[in-house]
């Protein structure tokens, strides 16, 4: 029997615009990006150029300090174009596709005799060690090193979030070959929730399964880390997602590289909120046409938290499994502070909106307020269960006390698990900007 | 509205750097975001955010000093015609006008002097003004005694904007609690005027009537005022004080909307109330020492210290845990200050200032104990 550890702090932010359990359908797109921005810290180094012609599964660039790990195409068809920023960063390798998605053959593995340095080798030739994420800071992980744990979270908890029980439905053994593959490289931990969690996810094999009741952050695989099994310094842990866990039991089991992604569309903006099957990188513009009311609206990849804003005709994120439409809030509100808000969703009691807590709401982006320091305390620590102080760890990254982020925990969060503290704080302050700033000065001076 | 928000935008131009007015653009800025919650949306980190903001969580607290306030104005003309020996023809009407009369001059000067000084530091800074003072504005008049002279109230202002806001950064920086510090710098800077009976005259003229507050006379006589009487607050007093009915109607709409921590305000209570307790059983046979427990809570500044002054965020503790200690901690300095110290009754401002003081130290030891913890799991393993 898996424990149940029951989380009493958090928050449901209840939007309007949940999809149900329904595909909706649209065409492939043509373009398809992989983008350096969505891995921290990565420096990559171009494989190709402009105008070569790839195939799905070939290498468009890698990480310039290690260069077996390898970014690679989810489609057949031509680069078409490499799109740099600011002093010539790399933002996206967009390729055009000239052949419909398909998997791509690299030979199966079988994990019970493969050792764990052929597994690993595997799964860098395929690229699909990208899918990993080290904790602590979230960049992608060191092959070399031994990590102590590889944590799955099966439920996302965040608002409109994707169901990913229905997501992995038909791909059940798939995702058990992924757990038993990833138990090769080191035990692995299965996080689920206590309501009605597939078969999949808590009767997974090769795993220790805890059970997981509560409100988001329940769901932030670092929540559940620091509850099962806490990084202590100088420990590492992976932690994937579970359609990239399908993605690599297909790899082993069927020999197939498979980029096919499953996402859900949802958001007041959206017509009919639903999922929509994809591919790693796509374009959305296909998928936005004429399901969502674009115009004064601000398109997510990802969720409301913690995700990336993107123009309509961008793609979809590296690690997304959602895209959220939501109104923009750039319109002034006459005596926009003392109104009785009955509209308004505070996690405070300041507005009439807490007599109705089952209502759904229509968020927009309007800051609600302007930034000032600190002064109203414990909202932070009420959206936050962990074993460590928010306030206290922000409040030490500001200072770049880099003893004091060591003591305080900065090892075991990233900016999702506090993406909360950032939402609920009255002084607006940018706790997912100040996170990211201490994990960086983490990563220049400890490393 | 639209006339107004178009207005706005029209004259605003003058008010950004380089325009007539931009050693205006702070104090501009301040009224506009008074008027129109602006238009900015989030960039990078969350997309939504919660709709409460600073200038909605002062709000709260102004709100929830209405009916001490409303009070308080009724009680400083009451008391006046109580000593002038016209309380029997007194009506409501005025009473209340009598204190409007006492009260809105304090009132102005606090507002006018607090936030002129806070609008030109935040010009100094190029910062936004902060809503900060507009809480602490009307909190120091409510501490102060209907009949201090208007030029105390400006200097006091002045001094606790100033030497106990601004120098640390301003509103969340602060150590103690600015409205404190004003009651506290009057206490300490004019002695003669803020203590013993004097201060409480309702008169006009120098030598104008006074009235001892309950806590003065407690110190000689057994109960002074009933407890049913001092929870109404029809006493002299500091014009917010008196009415511990009022101020609990103030403090259970902060609770409701969430603005102050419960667990400071119950543990004030709780700390005095205890502390006191153990006076009343194992003290020395001084009246003060022999009052009930229960008139402590309702005499003086306790009640309105417990609710508005030690649940101010910024100077309380900022742990969960800590908020417990920091409570019963006030409570327990307030009452032995009232009972060991009486040359002067009043300990609940001291009591206060103190905790503000140790408030840091008591995080200090919670966070380590987290600390700790985080390090001996290492170990364990």
């Amino acid at each position: 029997m898996s424990d149940v550890i029951k989380l009493r702090k958090g928050l449901d932010i209840r939007l309007k615009g949940r999809a149900e359990t329904v595909y909706g359908q649209a065409a492939e797109p043509e373009l398809y990006a992989i983008k350096p921005t969505d891995f921290w810290g990565l420096k990559p180094k171009m494989a190709v150029k402009e105008g070569d012609n790839v195939q799905a599964g070939d290498v468009l660039f890698f990480d310039k300090q290690r260069p077996e790990i390898k970014f690679v195409s989810p489609v057949s068809g031509q680069v078409s174009a490499v799109v740099r920023g600011e002093r010539r960063a790399i933002m996206a390798v967009v390729v055009k596709a000239n052949a419909a998605p398909a998997p791509v053959e690299v030979g199966k593995l079988d994990p019970a005799s493969a050792s764990r340095d052929q597994i690993i080798e595997k799964l860098l030739a395929t690229g699909a060690w990208t899918y990993f994420r080290q904790r602590p800071y979230n960049i992608i992980a060191d092959p070399t090193a031994q990590p102590k744990a590889i944590f799955i979270s099966t439920f996302d908890s965040a608002p409109l979030a994707p169901d990913y029980d229905h997501i992995i439905r038909g791909n059940e053994q798939a995702f058990q070959d992924g757990v038993t593959v990833l138990s090769k490289i080191a035990p692995v931990f299965v996080g689920a929730h206590n309501s009605g969690a597939s078969k999949a996810f808590t009767s997974v094999k090769d795993a220790k399964v805890t059970i997981f009741a509560g409100k988001h952050p329940a769901g932030c695989v670092g929540v559940q880390i620091n509850h099962v099994n806490p990084i202590n310094n100088g420990e590492k842990v992976l932690t994937i997602q579970p359609q990239e866990v399908v993605a690599i039991g297909k790899i082993f089991a069927e020999g197939k590289l498979d980029f096919a992604r499953i996402i859900v569309l949802d958001g007041s903006q959206v017509e009919k909120p639903a999922y929509f099957r994809t591919t790693l990188g796509a374009q959305l513009s296909n998928i936005l046409n004429g399901n969502a009311k674009l115009d004064g609206a601000r398109v997510i990849s990802g969720n409301v938290l913690t995700g990336t804003k993107v123009q309509p005709d961008g793609f979809l994120g590296y690690y997304d499994s959602q895209v959220t439409v939501i109104p923009e809030g750039d319109k002034p509100e006459f005596f926009g502070w003392i109104t009785p808000g009955f509209k308004k969703f505070s996690a405070s009691r300041t507005f009439f909106s807490w007599l109705t807590p089952s209502k759904d709401y229509d968020l927009d982006t309007n800051t609600h307020g302007e930034p000032r320091a600190i002064v109203v305390s414990g909202e932070m620590e009420n959206v936050f269960p962990m074993d460590i102080y928010p306030e206290h760890l922000v409040k030490a990254i500001l200072a770049k006390d880099i003893d004091k982020m060591i003591d305080l925990g900065i090892f075991e969060v990233v900016e999702e698990d506090m993406a909360l503290c950032e939402f609920v704080s009255t002084s607006k302050v940018p706790v997912q900007k100040i996170l990211r700033n201490g994990l960086n000065l983490m990563i220049q001076e400890v490393g | 509205m639209k006339a107004l928000r178009n207005y706005l935008d029209s004259v605003k131009p003058n008010f950004e750097k380089g325009g007539k007015y931009e050693k205006f653009q702070s104090t501009f800025e301040a009224f506009e975001s008074f008027l129109f919650a602006p238009a900015t949306t989030n960039q990078g980190g969350v997309h939504v955010r919660d709709g409460v903001d600073l200038k909605r969580v002062i709000s709260m607290v102004i709100l929830a000093l209405i009916p001490a306030t409303i009070f308080g104005i009724w009680n400083a003309g009451f008391q006046y015609y109580n000593v002038m020996g016209q309380a029997d023809s007194a009506t409501v009407v005025d009473c209340f006008l009598h204190g409007l009369y006492i009260f809105l001059p304090m009132v102005i000067v606090s507002y006018v002097v607090g936030l002129g000084i806070e609008f030109a530091t935040a010009q100094i800074r190029n910062e936004q003004v902060n809503e900060g003072f507009l809480a602490t504005g009307l909190l120091i008049p409510l501490v102060l005694p209907a009949g201090v002279p208007l030029w105390m109230v400006a200097v006091a202002t002045a001094f606790s904007v100033i030497f106990a806001k601004e120098v640390f950064g301003g509103t969340g920086m602060n150590i103690w609690n600015p409205a404190l510090i004003a009651r506290a710098f009057l206490f300490f800077a004019y002695p003669s005027k803020m203590s013993g009976d004097a201060v409480w005259y309702y008169g006009e003229g120098v030598d104008g009537h006074t009235g001892a507050t309950a806590l003065s006379q407690a110190v000689n006589t057994v109960e002074p005022v009933s407890f049913i009487d001092a929870f109404i607050g029809v006493m002299p007093g500091s014009i917010g004080e008196t009415s511990a009915l009022c101020i609990l109607i103030g403090g259970l709409f902060l609770l409701l909307t969430g603005v102050a921590s419960w667990k400071v305000m119950f543990s004030v209570f709780i700390g005095g109330a205890l502390t006191a307790l153990c006076f009343n059983q194992f003290g020395p046979e001084t009246p003060i020492a022999q009052l009930p427990w229960y008139d402590h809570l309702v005499y003086g500044g306790f009640a309105f210290g417990a609710v508005f002054m030690a649940t101010d965020p910024v100077t309380s503790c900022r742990t969960e845990c800590g908020k417990y200690i920091y409570g019963l901690l006030i409570g327990f300095v307030a009452i032995i200050v009232r009972v060991l110290n009486p040359g002067y009754p009043e300990g609940m401002m001291l009591a206060i200032l103190f905790m503000n003081t140790m408030a840091p130290l008591v995080d200090y030891f919670i966070v380590e104990a987290n600390v700790s913890r985080r390090k001996k799991r290492a170990i364990a393993k």
